[in-house]
């Protein structure tokens, strides 16, 4: 993949090239009175990228300053910049992240573990598949927001209960995949296994479970999301912290630049998030083949 | 009604034959794949067995890989057995070496798994992931996993079907010198008539599941495609296979015949 943007980066700057050159010819009485390295200058690919962002930038700052954008639909950019710094500096946006980022991860490792075990014993047994596969197809169709509801009743509004929505939401990605990918292991290598005289625990130890690690990834990657897209929901029941709490009390306060914070946070956690999952797959996958040639 | 005797490699004495089928049966519903077949391969015997698609071949590697049972009839095969397919079918996820020993239970895997891979030329390649082997090594890498395990019999099931023709030559004079040095047993499914008569001491050509025909090989070894004699065995297998070759017209201009097939020979190391 990364060989295919470096070709199209490639060609798109010979196309600059000639470009300007054509430019040069056409305004040679012009150019000749510039300097030599101001003729030859070339703004870097990742500069000028930055240019339209900024340019839209701007005009939404503008906008805001002139009463186009009022307050309460979206704070300005300067604002925004202004209220972040301000959280980072009293400590209030770290409190607000380890809460959340706490949470999450217990949720997550609850419901991993869960799909994980799951998996493993409806893919590796017939009788397991027959015993938990169909209710776990059921239960994966509800949508965990449904569920608030009757966790609140059930389990009352305290830190159980959040942990429990995030808990539902994790597991199904894993578990699904994680399923497939052990059923979709390729036959041939199971028959030359046996071939090889492997017994039942060292087939599944060299074979199936190696073999269905790229599935459960996918799905590790699905509930990372799942885990923090459930915070936003669950964060609204009872709780004095998190960022899901951040974005409702700003809600309530019509606070436009908290909102848009707690929007970045997301999406720079993503990112941090895929990050991870890629240098996990680095080390656990290093034998496939896009990681072996690069 | 059927039996499939797995005998242990130290109860075989030499005189007995590793691998000795009687009366065997295997249908699919109303098919019967194999048909009552007799066959005993001798000690370090080196068979190939021919035949056009669907007559059975691979059914009969399969039974005798234990991959496959059947359904009447007697099948004596030794424990020690290994096989090799088309394709290498190596574990992606582990290295050559690894891959080599994977369910061989021996305390000093490591060193077995260096010495089976210099034996096949890879001893450069034992940390080597699957995926960046060629086709040829990869084959090879199959060849030493399969030989590691000292088998009395090896199944070689159309191994070099998907190799080039230049690795497919490298790979038959490997086979033969491994075949000399390990002496076990060999069963060789293949399309390739010339490769049959190249390596085996026995050709069987199937048909309809049962043995239509077997010939004794016994032309001298380092064997080629211009040898004496090569050309008839040649001609009858192909006859018996179905495809009707150019016999008469050859005779007659013999030895302008003799001049081309001398240059595009086919050789066998041995």
């Amino acid at each position: 993949m990364s060989d295919k943007i470096f070709e199209t980066r490639g060609t798109s700057s010979s196309f600059f090239v000639e470009k300007t050159v054509r430019l040069n010819a056409a305004r040679q009485g012009a150019s000749r009175l510039a300097p030599d390295w101001l003729r030859h200058w070339r703004t870097p690919e990742a500069l000028l990228r930055l240019i339209s962002p900024l340019v839209l930038l701007l005009l939404w700052e503008l906008a805001s300053r002139w009463g186009l954008i009022p307050p309460r639909v979206i704070a300005a950019p300067s604002q925004i910049g202004g209220t972040l710094w301000a959280m980072i500096v009293s400590g209030e946006l770290g409190r607000h992240l380890l809460v959340s980022l706490q949470r999450a991860l217990v949720g997550l490792s609850i419901g991993v573990t869960i799909g994980v075990i799951a998996a493993l014993i409806s893919g590796l047994s017939k009788r397991g598949e027959v015993v938990l596969d169909s209710p776990m197809q059921m239960l994966r169709t509800i949508p965990s927001l449904a569920l608030v509801p009757l966790f609140i009743l059930w389990f009352g509004i305290g830190e159980f209960t959040k942990i429990a929505l995030i808990v539902i939401g994790t597991t199904f990605p894993v578990y699904l995949n994680l399923f497939a990918g052990i059923r979709n292991i390729d036959p041939k290598l199971i028959e030359a296994a046996n071939t090889l005289g492997l017994s039942r625990r060292e087939l599944i130890w060299h074979v199936i479970l190696p073999g269905s690690l790229p599935s459960f990834f996918v799905g590790l990657r699905y509930s990372l999301g799942i885990s923090w897209l459930a915070l936003v929901f669950v964060e609204q029941i009872n709780t004095t912290a998190g960022i899901g709490y951040l974005a409702s009390d700003a809600r309530d306060f019509m606070r436009t630049d908290v909102i848009v914070i707690c929007l970045l946070i997301y999406s720079v956690l993503g990112l941090l998030i895929d990050g991870l999952i890629r240098t996990l797959e680095r080390f656990a996958l290093a034998w496939r083949p896009t990681f072996v040639r690069n | 009604m059927s039996s499939i005797d797995l005998v242990e490699a130290s109860k075989t004495t030499d005189a007995v034959a590793p691998v000795q089928l009687r009366n065997v049966v295997r249908q699919f519903g109303q098919q019967r794949v194999i048909d009552g077949l007799d066959l005993d391969i001798a000690p370090g015997e080196f068979v190939a067995l021919l035949g056009a698609s669907g007559s059975g071949k691979t059914t009969l590697l399969r039974s005798l890989a234990g991959l496959d049972s059947i359904d009447s009839g007697q099948l004596r095969v030794p424990r020690a057995r290994a096989a090799v397919f088309q394709e290498p079918r190596l574990m992606p996820w582990k290295r050559a070496w690894k891959n080599v020993i994977l369910g061989l239970r021996v305390p000093d895997a490591k060193t077995r798994a260096v010495e089976a891979l210099t034996e096949v030329g890879l001893a450069h390649r034992l940390e080597a992931y699957p995926a960046t082997l060629s086709g040829g090594e990869a084959q090879r890498v199959a060849l030493a996993r399969g030989l590691v395990r000292e088998p009395k019999l090896l199944l070689l099931d159309e191994p070099f079907a998907a190799l080039d023709a230049l690795t497919r030559i490298r790979m038959h004079r490997l086979i033969i010198d491994l075949w000399r040095k390990h002496t076990p047993a060999v069963l060789l499914v293949t399309h390739d008539v010339d490769e049959a008569i190249l390596l085996a001491d026995r050709v069987i050509v199937l048909a309809n599941g049962k043995i239509a025909e077997q010939l004794t090989i016994d032309l001298p070894r380092a064997r080629d495609t211009g040898q004496e004699g090569f050309q008839n065995i040649r001609a009858r297998l192909l006859k018996l296979l179905g495809v009707e070759t150019l016999e008469p017209a050859a005779q007659a201009n013999g030895a302008a015949r003799q001049a081309t097939a001398s240059s595009v020979r086919r050789f066998a190391h041995g």
